[in-house]
């Protein structure tokens, strides 16, 4: 048994990481075409650096951005610019994205090579080849990491925390992240330190994962100022704030980051990706995700180039068992729908999750009926059904009073309502009315 | 060919518990106590809750159609108004009377209001109250012996329950010169017999409304549902320490800290009303503080009517004054905000 650490709040849904969690890592046979989209994070979109019908390589840079908060993207195999049009994405909408096909050699960029003495680099040099290989947040968020990685000097950084709780339900990529590539991740957590000046790294893990935190102890042990702190296994540890109550025991303040209180969350993907990128020079144009779900013939974690098709990855995995009720980008409880599977996958797709009838459980709102569910596993501490309550009427203002703003829709709420109601998607809904109404103030 | 995939916000899975099924495990735990009224008063306490169950969920039928709502009958939260009124009525009450409670709880109690979820107070308490006023006579007259047992739980005396008891006796112990010497020791005596009857109250061998007498039975249902997290611990352990504490303080008959918690822990509607009524989810406060203070709250009205008030029991009033309170609560026990000051 592990001491684990916790947070308030919370909930359990069933993990169902059975389904894939003793599966090693497979290659995924590169894709005849990929359809990379100039946006796969949060800030400014790239610009294409290509033109249609250009030969490019793999891991050559084919479009970027001048702004500070954005995120170069590279192409994902070697082949011929086919188009540059918006194409459906896997975040609604459609987005301009370069469509490469495939020459089938797969040749490398020759920029991309190893470099031994990769600790002796200054930290503006490593957050430099991060910032080049358009490195983003890997846990499903995408926001730039160089932009994380560079906390203004006023905010000093003194402790690292590695997510690698995974407490998204179905999503094993993580943990077999952490198993198979533990060596990698710890020179990660290295770099993150250095770039930092950190005097102390945490590498938090749920404990439904025990033989990744038996294997990081063991990796970790020589290491004086890196420790693993097994996590109780709840939903939404993995949510930044949540996770440094857990880790540190203390409570990032209303409306301020991480770094205010000294700390820098980053997940294993990341850091993995980091890694890659300062020691190796190597784009992010792959990852590795979980294709998943009770629609799913043959469940598998995957190392997938940035920009297949949701279809090919699907057909690899066996297609799907039956009558398919959603497809989702990403895990149950966050992850968006898709209403199409020519989507392509994209820096942050931690998962490809495929749902039945029964698993979506799909029912009617019933009215509220105040027993507190939801009050009780808000993370945030808010009165979720009072919001959506004051939502439903529009009432945006009283909302707004009762912290509507504070919400990081976790979804905990809708998940545990007993009467189905679609919590979340109200308070969603009175953000955005809320803003509205902001802008029109403004006006 | 792929099928269209069905488009929705996050999060994609949901619990599995429903309303339903917390209704049904209300019913459940509620089961033990009407068993235990039928061995102690007879099977007529079986017509009684079926003739409430069914007016009850007939009266949700009549006004949802005639309201145009969709209809929710089968959620079961008429079923537990129904068997809740019932056990708030003495064993030899006509069935015309849960009948009439019943249809005035639901339509008066709850669908005025909107149905369920929107209830500002406990409709199977609305009932009752309504009953008690309109025949007084009904509602407080109790004759029905139980099985092995006695009414007020004393065997010389015959004519009320243990509270009413009680209630006549302390008076008589306050006021020595309004009464005769005689009178007085034989209240001296009463109540100190009504002391010694714990375990009869505990098991359920004394007089009193169908559903509320054993405590035993009714605490079975209680763990259950604490143990589905159906219910909480703080409204009922609020509520029933405070009336303890009260009643030790100010409830003797020689004085202060004379009183004895146990005898009104155990006596009336307390354990039924703490345990199934004022953990009534629509009408109790949200908040982990308003809880609290909602507990208490009924604890003291229930403390202030039993020992100061004109009724013997203050359960059911209790809980529907502080019902009232439920928004104010909310409002002003709001938590604190993660990350806030």
């Amino acid at each position: 048994m592990f001491y684990t650490k916790r947070f308030r709040g919370g909930t359990h849904p069933p993990t169902n990481k059975r389904l894939t969690e003793k599966y090693p890592v497979e290659n995924l046979p590169h894709p005849q075409k990929v359809i990379i989209p100039l946006q796969q994070h949060i800030g400014t979109p790239a610009i294409p650096i290509v033109q249609k019908g250009d030969s490019v390589q793999t891991g050559q840079m084919i479009g970027k951005s001048d702004a500070f908060v954005s995120a170069p993207v590279h192409a994902s195999i070697s082949g011929r610019v086919h188009a540059i049009e918006p194409r459906p994405h896997p975040l609604g909408k459609n987005l301009l994205s370069i469509v490469i096909e495939s020459d089938g050699y797969d040749e490398w960029i020759d920029t991309v090579k190893p470099d031994k003495n990769f600790m002796d680099l200054s930290p503006g040099d490593m957050i430099h080849r991060v910032q080049e290989a358009g490195i983003v947040g890997m846990g499903g968020a995408a926001f730039p990491a160089h932009v994380k990685l560079s906390p203004p000097p006023e905010k000093p950084i003194e402790n690292v925390i590695i997510n690698g709780s995974e407490c998204e339900p179905y999503i094993t990529a993580d943990h077999r992240l952490m198993l198979e590539k533990s060596d990698e991740i710890l020179s990660g957590v290295k770099i993150l330190m250095k770039i930092f000046h950190a005097k102390r790294a945490f590498l938090g893990i749920q404990k439904n994962k025990r033989n990744a935190i038996r294997l990081m102890r063991k990796k970790t042990l020589p290491e004086r100022n890196i420790s693993v702190v097994p996590l109780t296994v709840k939903y939404p540890q993995g949510e930044e704030k949540q996770l440094i109550r857990a880790v540190m025991g203390r409570e990032v303040p209303y409306k301020g980051f991480p770094m205010d209180i000294g700390c820098s969350v980053h997940n294993v993907g990341t850091t993995f990706a980091i890694f890659e990128a300062v020691a190796l020079q190597k784009p992010l144009i792959e990852r590795i995700t979980t294709i998943t779900g009770p629609g799913i013939r043959h469940p598998k974690n995957l190392r997938v180039r940035i920009g297949t098709p949701f279809q090919y990855l699907i057909e690899y995995c066996g297609g799907y068992t039956g009558a398919v009720v959603k497809l989702i980008n990403g895990g149950p409880m966050v992850g968006v729908s898709q209403v199409t599977s020519e989507v392509p996958l994209i820096k942050g797709t931690l998962g490809i999750l495929v749902l039945d009838r029964k698993t979506a459980n799909l029912k009617p709102q019933s009215p509220c009926i105040r027993c507190t569910r939801c009050v009780d596993v808000c993370p945030m501490k808010l009165l979720p059904n009072q919001i959506a309550d004051f939502v439903e009427y529009n009432r945006i203002e009283e909302a707004y009073r009762l912290g509507i703003l504070n919400c990081m829709k976790c979804g905990c709420c809708s998940y545990i309502c007993p009467s189905k109601r679609n919590l979340l998607q109200y308070i969603d809904l009175g953000k955005a009315l809320w803003h509205e109404k902001q802008e029109k103030m403004n006006q | 060919m792929e099928q269209p995939f069905l488009i929705s916000p996050a999060p994609h899975i949901k619990d599995t518990d429903s309303i339903r099924k917390i209704m049904f495990w209300v019913i459940i735990s509620l089961l033990p106590a009407g068993l235990g009224a039928v061995y102690f008063f007879g099977i007529r306490v079986i017509w009684i809750t079926v003739a409430s169950i069914i007016s009850a969920v007939i009266t949700e039928l009549i006004c949802q159609v005639s309201m145009k709502r969709s209809i929710r009958i089968t959620d079961g939260s008429a079923i537990i108004t129904g068997i809740l009124l019932a056990y708030n009525l003495p064993p030899e009450v006509p069935l015309w009377l849960p009948i009439i409670g019943s249809f005035v709880a639901i339509l008066i109690g709850k669908m005025v209001f909107g149905g369920i979820g929107y209830n500002p107070m406990n409709p199977a308490l609305i009932g009752r109250a309504f009953l008690t006023a309109s025949w007084p006579a009904h509602m407080t007259v109790f004759q029905t012996l139980p099985r092995n047992g006695t009414l007020s739980g004393i065997d010389s005396i015959s004519s009320a329950t243990p509270l009413n008891l009680f209630s006549e006796t302390r008076e008589i112990l306050l006021h020595t010169s309004n009464y005769t010497t005689e009178q007085v020791t034989e209240a001296t005596q009463a109540i100190s017999e009504l002391y010694s009857t714990h375990s009869d109250l505990f098991i359920g061998r004394i007089g009193g409304c169908i559903g509320e007498t054993s405590v035993v039975l009714l605490l079975m249902g209680a763990v259950f549902l604490m143990y589905k997290r159906i219910i909480g611990w703080k409204i009922p352990f609020t509520y029933l320490g405070t009336v303890a504490i009260l009643t030790y303080i100010f409830g003797g008959t020689e004085g202060l800290l004379t009183g004895d918690p146990i005898f009104h822990l155990f006596s009336g509607g307390l354990i039924l009303g703490a345990f199934f009524m004022a953990t009534d989810m629509v009408t109790t406060p949200v908040t982990f503080k308003g809880r609290l203070f909602f507990g208490t709250g009924c604890g003291i009205i229930t403390v202030i009517i039993r020992l100061w008030g004109g009724y013997p029991e203050g359960v059911s009033y209790s809980i529907l004054l502080m019902n009232l309170t439920t928004p104010l609560l909310d409002k002003y026990t709001k938590p604190k905000i993660f990350g806030g000051k």
